[in-house]
């Protein structure tokens, strides 16, 4: 077995060394009654050749961003992801290295957490950020329970355009936590009445931007209602890339922000592992959930890093911890780290503008389809088109073409009717005209 | 020594990102923006980001000159207790970056992605083949979410038949996720102790067992690195008391082909797939926390989950039942880990499988028996994957398991877990894990040996004093804390204290 480096010779050395006759005198604390003597029922090893064409005989059989017209997104985004940062995030200092316990030894893991932290305080326009969380939704469940902290209220309102996993995301964390979530529908036509859901028990308000339709919200009024009433306002971002163009939610008032980092160095992967970006004030540093890095120096001064306010954090409060995430995506925060650093001040907002002459351009021809309307009037990379007929068999007939042609809001909420004919479009830097062009081809051919 | 440039031999002094950065600078090369009217209802940015301008060459010198300051598995030994440092193929890494794979969406219809929905529901089959359980969860992102799913299917099962419990007992030993996920899932917790011979302390148990509990959640084998001998009895107790038993996985590598949690009485149990299951830790993450349950757990499972019909795989997010809690993050899981994990354990196989569990114990074991003559173990007999020691061969050395654990850097290891679990004095937790011979294993034992010998002659200035040869000398920890710097500003000095 070629993962193991025991030879027979070493086993039986290392078994008298121990004074045991055996490997079953190892196990025997094991109840008898669960002793297995034969070997489970699964396929024996196998060479690495023979792995790798099972594989990928299962890859085979997907459709994906490679080889298909591609327009998906809904948090999950296809974006080009330069060679340097697969190559870099592959070294096995990074790669094989556990959370960095010992600082003396993995200074590399800590100033790139101490960079990524500060990246993301940038992009959202925050005074602090943690070192990273599972992914947007559950982020944006920590965040809720973080405001609930601070604000020492149990009342969130989420608003209509928040990404449907989200939403079902912080409902499934209230839902044994005694606090009550009042969540708006998702309403085509822009309607999300959060101000008038803003009363003395609320502890924060929950709005994503640009929203589930693709809209880009203004949350200036919707941060004093939320201050005036003494709650915080969660912003919550599914496309990282929007803030190369657009203002920071810092800059509205924001309390508390949440991203989903995905777009940044992680491929789509079918879902994951992302990284959910979360940052917040200083005010309300030690209610933050999640590992922070911060400067230090060593005994000669030379300046390094450590993980630090650990007092708020599982292995030390335990049952009174602010959270209780331990591993959480340190790779996929590497992977960010990098793709930002080589796009640079330049190369980000440059990058989000062409996302947003992508979307344009797909906008205007689409709109040409028969029987097709754009129902947003903004959007950043992502807008919504009104369809004929429902939305989930239009994507599937054009799935039967070779097109993944975008999101049916339908599947979030299967049963609200309004939604039905709603198809969510997500292009890219990497959307070819060509792929525009199928697109809209497909759609005339399958409404025809 | 002091150099001029900072650089000690191969370990470079490599400044912040922020530090290098020249205006209008870029790592890409991007096509022009044709400069269109924005479409954004006047929401653009109005000031610059702050972002530091890099071209290619800076970015890769500056992260790969990062990663020379990383310990790391491929390096060297990382006997980290509890955490199952094992060594990482690079085939998985291989299948992972698939097109397939890598470039499918979460959100694209069922008939376009048969294939990756296949690889969840081979690598269930592997996990519920494995534990002997019926279910598994397969969405939580790491051990701690799975922790919650696993407590909140239970909560929704007791709900589901009107049983409004309250506490949840989790042993003394317990890894503090445990104790936290219980808080995150309303429960009051309460603590077991463990008895003299390390394992939960069953007239203990017996004790706080009332009609008001709702779960246990017991690691094993447990962090003292040991098997809970009675958990036949433990599982019969809970049972009795119409309480879950919740089985903390974390420690399956000790047991993986040999005994399945399924047969011991356990009720829903997670998995570290980046432990047992040999993803990469990534510098603390991700991972990917599957949970196997009973029968009896598994209609109030978390969303979303597949299914295999005649037409192929299905994908279920909403449930028609409404007896599932619900959804715990967005999407369907950790896929990138599923695929490695997968790669890992066809692999290995089910006689590779076994005999990595064979292999890890009896490394552990080898370790023990050659440090026991210098080092206190906390409990007698054998120990499963990892051994533990307390500090009592330290005492009046004036070094602690803290200074010993730095000295071992100086000898090119990556220290034990240290201070953990907290049921044992100065807590040295160690497991080599299968991937390791004998020979790093010898090395080892003889260096904890010699650092034990030279500790007791009285050489405590020295040990405080270590590391004396890692890239770094020891951090100031206690500073960081009282002024905690999080970010880089312009102001910040160089080589300014924090
Ligand atoms: C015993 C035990 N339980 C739970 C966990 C938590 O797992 P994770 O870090 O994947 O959330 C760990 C590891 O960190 C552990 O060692």
């Amino acid at each position: 077995m070629r993962y193991l480096p025991q030879t027979d010779d070493d086993r039986t050395a290392m078994l008298a060394a121990i004074g045991a006759a055996g490997i079953d005198d190892l196990y025997v604390d094991v109840p008898r009654s669960a002793w297995r003597d034969g070997l489970v029922d699964l396929p024996l090893h196998q060479g690495e050749m023979q792995v790798e064409r099972a594989l990928a005989a299962m890859a085979a059989k997907n459709l994906h961003g490679g080889n298909a017209p591609f327009f998906l997104g809904c948090g999950s985004y296809r974006h080009h992801i330069p060679a340097s940062v697969d190559a870099l995030i592959q070294r096995g200092e990074f790669l094989t290295s556990y959370t960095p316990y010992q600082p003396e030894v993995s200074q590399g893991t800590l100033q790139m957490l101490f960079e990524f932290q500060t990246m993301i305080a940038m992009l959202t326009g925050m005074e602090v950020a943690n070192a990273s969380m599972y992914d947007g939704a559950s982020g944006t469940a920590e965040a809720v329970l973080m405001a609930n902290r601070v604000t020492r209220r149990h009342r969130a309102v989420l608003s209509g355009g928040l990404h449907p996993h989200y939403r079902e995301t912080v409902e499934t964390y209230a839902r044994y936590g005694e606090f009550e979530i009042v969540s708006r529908t998702p309403s085509p036509d822009g309607r999300d009445d959060l101000i008038e859901a803003i009363d003395g028990t609320t502890s924060c308000v929950v709005v994503q931007t640009p929203d589930l339709f693709g809209r880009p919200r203004d949350l200036t009024k919707i941060a004093e209602a939320c201050h005036a009433a003494g709650a915080l306002l969660v912003a919550v971002v599914t496309e990282v890339v929007s803030l190369g163009l657009l203002m920071p939610p810092g800059a509205m008032g924001a309390d508390i922000v949440v991203c989903e980092g995905q777009s940044l160095g992680n491929p789509m992967g079918f879902g994951g592992p992302y990284v959910g970006l979360f940052a917040t004030k200083s005010k309300y540093l030690r209610q933050m959930p999640g590992r922070l890095a911060g400067q230090t120096v060593d005994a000669e001064g030379r300046r390094g890093w450590v993980l630090t306010l650990s007092t708020r954090e599982q292995h030390i409060r335990r049952e009174k911890a602010t959270s209780n995430i331990c591993t959480n995506s340190g790779l996929c925060a590497l992977a960010f780290t990098i793709h930002l650093a080589l796009l640079g001040e330049e190369g980000f907002t440059t990058l989000a503008r062409l996302n947003h002459e992508a979307a344009q351009r797909a906008a205007e021809r689409l709109e040409q389809v028969k029987g097709v309307s754009v129902l947003n009037e903004t959007y950043f990379n992502e807008f919504t088109l009104r369809l004929p007929r429902p939305a989930i068999g239009v994507v599937e007939d054009l799935a039967g073409r070779g097109i993944l042609g975008g999101v049916p809001l339908a599947r979030f909420h299967p049963d609200d009717p309004g939604l039905s004919d709603l198809m969510a479009v997500a292009v890219t830097e990497m959307t070819t005209a060509e792929e525009i062009a199928a697109l809209a081809d497909g759609l005339a051919e399958v409404l025809a | 020594m002091t150099t001029t440039s900072g650089n000690r031999g191969l370990v470079m002094d490599e400044p912040l990102l922020f530090e290098q950065d020249a205006p209008g600078r870029c790592g890409v090369d991007l096509e022009t923006p044709e400069g269109r009217p924005l479409k954004l209802g006047g929401l653009e940015r109005k000031g610059a980001i702050g972002l530091p301008g890099l071209a290619e060459p800076q970015v890769v010198r500056h992260f790969t000159r990062l990663s020379q300051k990383n310990y790391a598995i491929d390096a060297g030994f990382y006997p980290l207790g509890s955490c199952t440092m094992k060594h990482n193929p690079r085939l998985n890494e291989k299948a992972v970056r698939m097109p397939g794979f890598a470039l499918a969406h979460p959100l694209q219809p069922e008939s376009t992605v048969q294939g990756a929905l296949e690889l969840i529901a081979t690598l269930a089959h592997w996990l519920t083949t494995l534990t002997g359980m019926p279910g598994v969860a397969m969405s939580p992102a790491a051990g701690a979410h799975g922790e919650l799913a696993g407590l909140m299917t239970i909560r929704a099962a007791l709900t589901a038949r009107g049983d409004a419990r309250k506490k949840v007992l989790v042993p003394e030993s317990a890894h503090g996720t445990n104790p936290a996920t219980a808080t995150l899932c309303d429960y009051a917790v309460e603590s077991i102790p463990a008895n003299e011979r390390g394992r939960i302390d069953i007239e203990a148990l017996k004790e706080a067992l009332d009609q008001d509990v709702a779960a246990l959640m017991l690691t094993n084998p447990n962090t003292c690195g040991l098997f809970e001998d009675e958990i036949v009895e433990v599982a019969r107790l809970v049972h009795d008391a119409g309480a879950f038993f919740y089985g903390d996985g974390a420690n399956f590598n000790a047991i993986v082909g040999r005994v399945r949690p399924g047969d011991l009485g356990i009720d829903a149990m997670h998995i570290n797939l980046h432990k047992t299951f040999s993803t990469p830790h990534g510098g603390g993450g991700p991972g990917s926390g599957p949970v196997v349950l009973a029968e009896s757990l598994v209609p109030f499972a978390p969303l979303p989950y597949v299914v295999a019909g005649e037409g192929g795989f299905r994908m279920v997010e909403h449930d028609p039942s409404g007896r599932s809690f619900g959804r715990l993050r967005a999407f369907h899981g950790q896929m990138g880990m599923f695929v490695r994990a997968l790669a890992y354990m066809m692999s290995h196989g089910a006689d590779g499988l076994r005999q990595v569990a064979e292999d890890a114990v009896l490394n552990a074991n080898y370790v023990l028996a050659r440090l026991k003559g210098a080092y206190h173990p906390s409990f007698d007999g054998p120990c499963m994957h990892e051994c533990l020691f307390d500090d009592r061969t330290l005492k009046d050395t004036g070094v602690s398991t803290l200074d010993l654990a730095k000295a071992l850097i100086d000898e090119g290891f990556h220290p034990m877990t240290m201070y953990f679990p907290l049921v044992v004095h100065g807590a040295m937790l160690i497991e080599p894990t299968e991937t390791e011979s004998k020979a790093t294993l010898d090395q080892f034992c003889d260096t904890m040996l010699a650092l034990m010998e030279k500790a007791q002659a009285g050489n405590a200035e020295w040990f405080h004093e270590s590391p004396h040869l890692a890239p770094w000398r020891r951090l100031d920890e206690t500073a960081a804390a009282r002024n905690p710097v999080l970010t880089w500003s312009p102001e910040q000095g160089k080589n300014a204290a924090a």
